[in-house]
């Protein structure tokens, strides 16, 4: 200290202008501002790895896939001189494209055809409108034998779609680069020349699915909070060291493997499995009318609720021990009963912990995809499984990037509402 | 709730009882269905179901032939040394880089801190399918898809939420003056982090790192849909193997893993109690 | 060393098998020393690795990864060729997705007379193949049938076995579950046979919106008994638990459960749909990657590699000169002739697959058929 002291004397020419200075002479402001500065940088530098790796790791992945729900080049690429021509055509009036339009089109076909890329964009038209597919192969198949000249009634002689004007609106309202059919499909509605409609009913999937995913999670989020409650206040309630024991029973599960719980629900589940022999061995149900509890809802649900219960019972239990048991004993020596002192007094407090617990597990089976797969059936299935089914089997990306972009959406929302509620920092593991 | 005082009326008695007899249902109901799969791995045929000899507790029908088939099959092998040669460099990276970041975030003046938070825990928010498509996609076009490094790179991805959250929680109840006690000391900063700091977050930054390997030796959705058959996981050939060819194997399997996860259970439980009794908040 | 000694023993001993010398493999020039091939997994991968890739490892010195994305071959492949790097020489698929692939260009087109091995007898691979070379990019290997086994011990069935396709839609006589795959190729053309329409009007009327219905409106007779598969394995495995009585498969699959592990199964070959697989090889390979690809398959299909397969798995070998090689299972050593979906036994009443029209009519119908099963 003796130093500032001297620097004091030595400096002497310390302006008396009523700023507060640090010891060399600076404003003090400035100096925080520095050191503010400083803690900013350092603490930037030691963020800046983790969050540079979850960018590119995580965060651009799915922008880059969420892009694909909107992205519409096939068309542009594979027949632009088509494109080009038909922004001439009014779709309204009542006649088809010109000669040059047909001209165009045989011109791309050609190119697309000797590339082998013809294909890809019927399979990309035959989303919006069912039979593109198979035109576009059958006149890939004609081009090479088309003569100059008159292309369009050769067209028309290859395919007779070729003459329907609704086969060249299809092209014309989708070759914008953009789109927004594959929102409309996942809200199964479809663009057509009377604009904006929902689809023929047997073709409507994804609104119902939508809807069983939330009914279904809804299910599993309710059955956990009926047998997690009861867990989370025995063991808020028995002494340390055997609620610690008891613990054990809880985190068990949560540790073991999502697989091996998985297999397990199959075993015990099957119609030869280890609950319907148990019940024909003890004669409540006969050898041929064993129960159908799996590939279906049931099979999903009981096996989902198994597999999220943790997470019902962890922030309850969190929850529920920071209660402090003066107020039941308070209520109860005011004359209130038991069962009122827990519903009026005691359970209002719990209401955070039960806002978090249901969130997270509802976040969490909204999304799930291996359970319902093995366990689900054709019923029980959900929204996870559509997507996945059409990235590796249909291969209608964009259509599954739609349908990832609204399920990411409604996690999102929930995921700002248990920020809100509970707060990201707050979230508790084991 | 833990014991009835004497006064307790007949009703209150019996539903002291029901109570924890539904407890117990309960309790049962999350423990069975792990438990069951144990002495159904040792099954001398290949059911999925007891037989007439297990349940007389012959010794003749229980064998160790699915262990034996785990251990000699070349494809579970491969299976168990991608799992294990995936996770442990997937942990470290995102040990790593969490721990560092928890520090970083626990600053008091961090700008965005919010926004910075929510992007760093989205991984274990997105859905798991979102996630393996996205990946899909982009780790084809970067050449990332069907290696190593891509898999390992997603499993850290989706590990690092796990540390930081774990790691923030022990830096929460840090005390301050303890690193400007060890500044005014003369410590340096580095020489205050390994010696204060570092000592009080282990058990935060060991029980994130269990998190973050489990995340990675449990994972299936993202390595089904990234890696090719050279990264095939355990969890991967459960997975095929629950879809396809059910074998009691998967048992045999599923009860080492059980195995796996009682010790890393145990491990955990050791290590809160450390780090209570280190952070005074109970007595050991 | 040791391993070619070997093996070469282990064929020796198996009748009608030459053994191949490395003299008479004709060098690969500048070629990959590594390759990755793609199959289905499980037996048929097994038979394929015996058959083909163990002797021409020990022949060549050539390191082979073995992948099970069959099922996966179109997404994956088209997701590679998207990104330019493709990590896979040789895969197997279905011919209807190899024509797809072929479609889409990304699998290279082949010229079967100069890229794959004539038969012994000097008839060139164009012709000893046939009819079985539905694509220009396609390599046929087997000849296999998508058909129906069923449990010979089903109590309520009073000692009834079904005898013909439409027990599958016959609930009174035949209850129980079924197995059916999750898709509507063949399903569809069943349910129309057993709908009272004529084998030959089958793809006539499915072109037509009622055509589907009505399939479909058959279909649903059945629908909450059908248990849906999406993995060959599954039925076996469905089959043996006796989660379902009866269930649609590939005959290989049946076979390994019905004489390997000897569980109460019998087949139904009535209206078994024939299909083909092979091999295709992705476009966008190195030069040196594709000879690699090309030099592997050639000796893959030829003559007495695709008799030899028949040893480990009952699907027919695609070439008519490998025919009269086929001899005994290697380890049951039973004959695998009358278990051949060609065998004329078992062919009395086959129907046959109209590629290219599924080819057209693919997109529509899947997702027709995914919408209906969601419902």
């Amino acid at each position: 200290m003796s130093s500032t002291n001297e620097d004091h004397v030595s400096n002497g020419t310390m302006p008396d202008d009523g700023i507060m200075r640090a010891a060399d002479g600076t404003p003090l402001k400035q100096r925080l501002a520095k050191a503010l500065r400083r803690e900013k940088l350092r603490s930037f530098l030691l963020i800046a790895p983790l969050l540079l790796f979850i960018l590119l790791t995580f965060v651009a992945p799915i922008a880059d896939m969420l892009f694909r729900s909107v992205e519409n080049n096939i068309v542009e690429d594979t027949i632009p001189r088509t494109v080009e021509a038909l922004a001439q055509w009014d779709p309204e009036y009542d006649q088809l494209p010109d000669e040059a339009v047909f001209k165009a089109l045989h011109d791309d076909l050609q190119i697309a055809v000797a590339e082998r890329i013809h294909t890809r964009l019927g399979s990309r038209l035959n989303y919006e409108s069912s039979g593109m597919s198979g035109l576009f192969r059958k006149t890939g198949r004609r081009i090479k034998r088309m003569d100059e000249g008159d292309y369009k009634a050769q067209f028309i002689a290859a395919d007779k779609d070729w003459g329907d004007l609704e086969t060249w609106r299809v092209i014309r309202r989708f070759s914008a680069p953009y789109t927004a059919g594959y929102f409309l499909s996942a809200a199964d509605a479809e663009r057509t020349s009377e604009g904006i409609e929902l689809k023929p009913e047997n073709e409507r999937v994804y609104l119902m699915l939508f809807g069983r995913t939330l009914t279904m999670s809804i299910a599993i989020t309710i059955s956990c909070l009926l047998l997690g409650f009861p867990i989370a206040y025995l063991l808020a309630h028995l002494p340390l060291k055997t609620s610690n024991m008891l613990m054990i029973l809880v985190l068990l599960p949560f540790w073991t493997s999502l697989l091996v719980r998985t297999s397990a629900w199959k075993v015990l589940l099957q119609q030869q499995g280890v609950i319907n022999d148990f019940l024909v061995w003890i004669r409540l149900i006969d050898d041929a009318n064993r129960l159908v509890m799996i590939n279906n809802q049931t099979g999903t649900i009981i096996a989902m609720t198994h597999i999220l219960l943790p997470f019902m019972i962890l922030p309850l239990f969190s929850v529920m021990k920071t209660i402090a048991p003066y107020y039941v004993r308070a209520a109860k020596s005011l004359g209130a009963n038991d069962w009122t002192a827990f519903w009026r007094v005691y359970f209002p407090q719990t209401v955070p912990g039960i806002g978090a617990g249901a969130i997270l597990v509802f976040i969490l089976s909204i999304g799930y995809y291996i359970t319902p797969e093995l366990v689900g059936g054709t019923s029980g299935i959900f929204i996870s499984n559509r997507i996945a089914y059409h990235i590796s089997s249909s291969l209608n990306w964009g259509l599954a990037a739609a349908l990832g972009t609204i399920l990411l959406a409604l996690v999102m929302l929930l995921f700002y509402l248990y920020d809100k509620i509970v707060g990201i920092d707050n979230v508790k593991l084991g | 709730m833990s014991a009835l005082p004497p006064y307790a009326s007949k009703t209150q008695i019996a539903w002291h009882y029901t109570f924890r007899a539904i407890c117990g249902l309960i309790f049962f109901f999350l423990i069975f269905p792990i438990i069951v799969i144990v002495p159904l791995s040792f099954n001398a045929e290949d059911f999925f179901t007891f037989t007439p000899k297990m349940l007389a507790l012959d010794p003749e029908g229980y064998s160790f032939k699915h262990y034996q088939d785990f251990f000699t099959n070349p494809d579970w092998q491969q299976a168990l040394y991608n799992s294990i040669t995936i996770a442990p460099v997937a942990t470290l990276l995102a040990t790593a880089f969490g721990t560092l970041a928890a520090i970083g975030l626990s600053q008091s003046h961090v700008p965005f801190k919010s926004a910075i938070m929510a992007i760093l825990i989205s991984p274990m928010i997105v859905p798991l399918i979102i996630s393996a498509a996205g990946m899909y996609f982009f780790y084809s076009r970067i050449g990332l898809q069907g290696t190593y490094l891509g898999v390992v790179m997603a499993h850290a991805a989706l590990g690092t939420p796990f540390v930081i959250i774990t790691v923030t929680a022990t830096l929460v109840g840090f005390d301050r003056s303890l690193t400007r006690a060890s500044a005014s000391m003369g410590a340096d900063p580095v020489r205050t982090f390994f010696k204060v700091q570092m000592p009080l977050i282990i058990p935060g930054v060991v029980s994130g790192a269990l998190f973050a390997f489990i995340t990675s030796f449990d994972e299936v959705v993202v390595v089904l849909f990234l890696g090719s058959a050279s990264q095939k996981t355990l969890p991967w050939q459960m997975f095929t193997g629950l879809r396809e060819q059910i074998s009691p194997t998967i048992l045999a399997v599923a009860t080492l893993m059980v195995a796996i996860s009682i010790v890393l259970l145990t491990v955990l439980e050791l290590l809160r109690r450390r780090s209570e009794r280190l952070r005074g908040l109970t007595p050991g | 060393m040791k391993m070619k000694t070997l093996l070469m023993a282990a064929a020796a001993s198996v009748a009608f098998t030459v053994p191949v010398t490395s003299e008479e493999l004709e060098p690969c020039d500048n070629c990959a020393d590594e390759m990755t091939i793609v199959s289905w997994g499980g037996a048929y991968s097994n038979s394929q690795i015996k058959a083909y890739s163990e002797p021409y490892s020990a022949l060549t010195g050539v390191k082979i990864v073995n992948d099970e994305s069959s099922n996966e071959a179109v997404a994956k492949l088209r997701a590679m060729n998207e990104a330019g790097n493709v990590t896979w020489d040789v895969v197997d698929v279905v011919a209807s997705d190899a024509i797809r692939l072929c479609d889409e260009g990304l699998a290279e087109v082949i010229d079967p007379d100069s890229d794959l091995a004539a038969a012994p007898d000097g008839t060139p691979a164009s012709e000893d193949f046939g009819d079985l070379l539905v694509s220009e990019c396609f390599i046929p290997q087997i000849v296999y049938s998508t058909t129906f086994g069923y449990r010979s011990d089903v109590a309520e069935w009073n000692g009834k076995e079904p005898t013909d396709i439409c027990a599958v839609f016959d609930l009174e006589n035949f209850p129980g579950k079924r197995s059916l795959e999750k898709r509507p190729i063949n399903n569809l053309e069943w349910a129309l046979l057993c709908d009272g329409v004529a084998k030959d009007d089958v793809y006539n009327v499915l072109e037509t919106e009622e055509g589907v219905a009505q399939a479909l409106a058959k279909l649903a007779t059945i629908k909450d008994q059908v248990v849906w598969w999406s993995a060959g394995a599954e039925t076996p495995q469905l089959l043996a638990d006796g989660e379902v009585v009866m269930g649609s498969t590939y005959n290989g699959r049946l076979f390994s459960v019905i004489e390997e592990q000897d569980q109460p199964v019998k087949m139904l070959w009535d209206a078994q749909v024939f299909d083909l697989d092979g091999w295709i090889i992705p476009t966008g390979l190195s030069e040196e990657r594709l000879n690699r690809a090309k030099h592997y398959v050639k000796f893959a299909t030829d003559t007495q590699r695709l008799a030899d397969q028949a040893k480990y798995i009952s699907y027919g070998p695609a070439r008519q000169s490998s025919a009269p090689l086929v001899g005994k299972h290697a380890e049951l050593g039973i004959e695998m002739g009358p278990h051949m979906p060609t065998d004329p036994a078992n062919a009395k009443n086959t129907f046959l697959y109209n590629y290219e029209w599924w080819a057209d009519n693919r997109d529509d119908l899947d997702a027709k058929f995914q919408a209906w099963l969601a419902q």
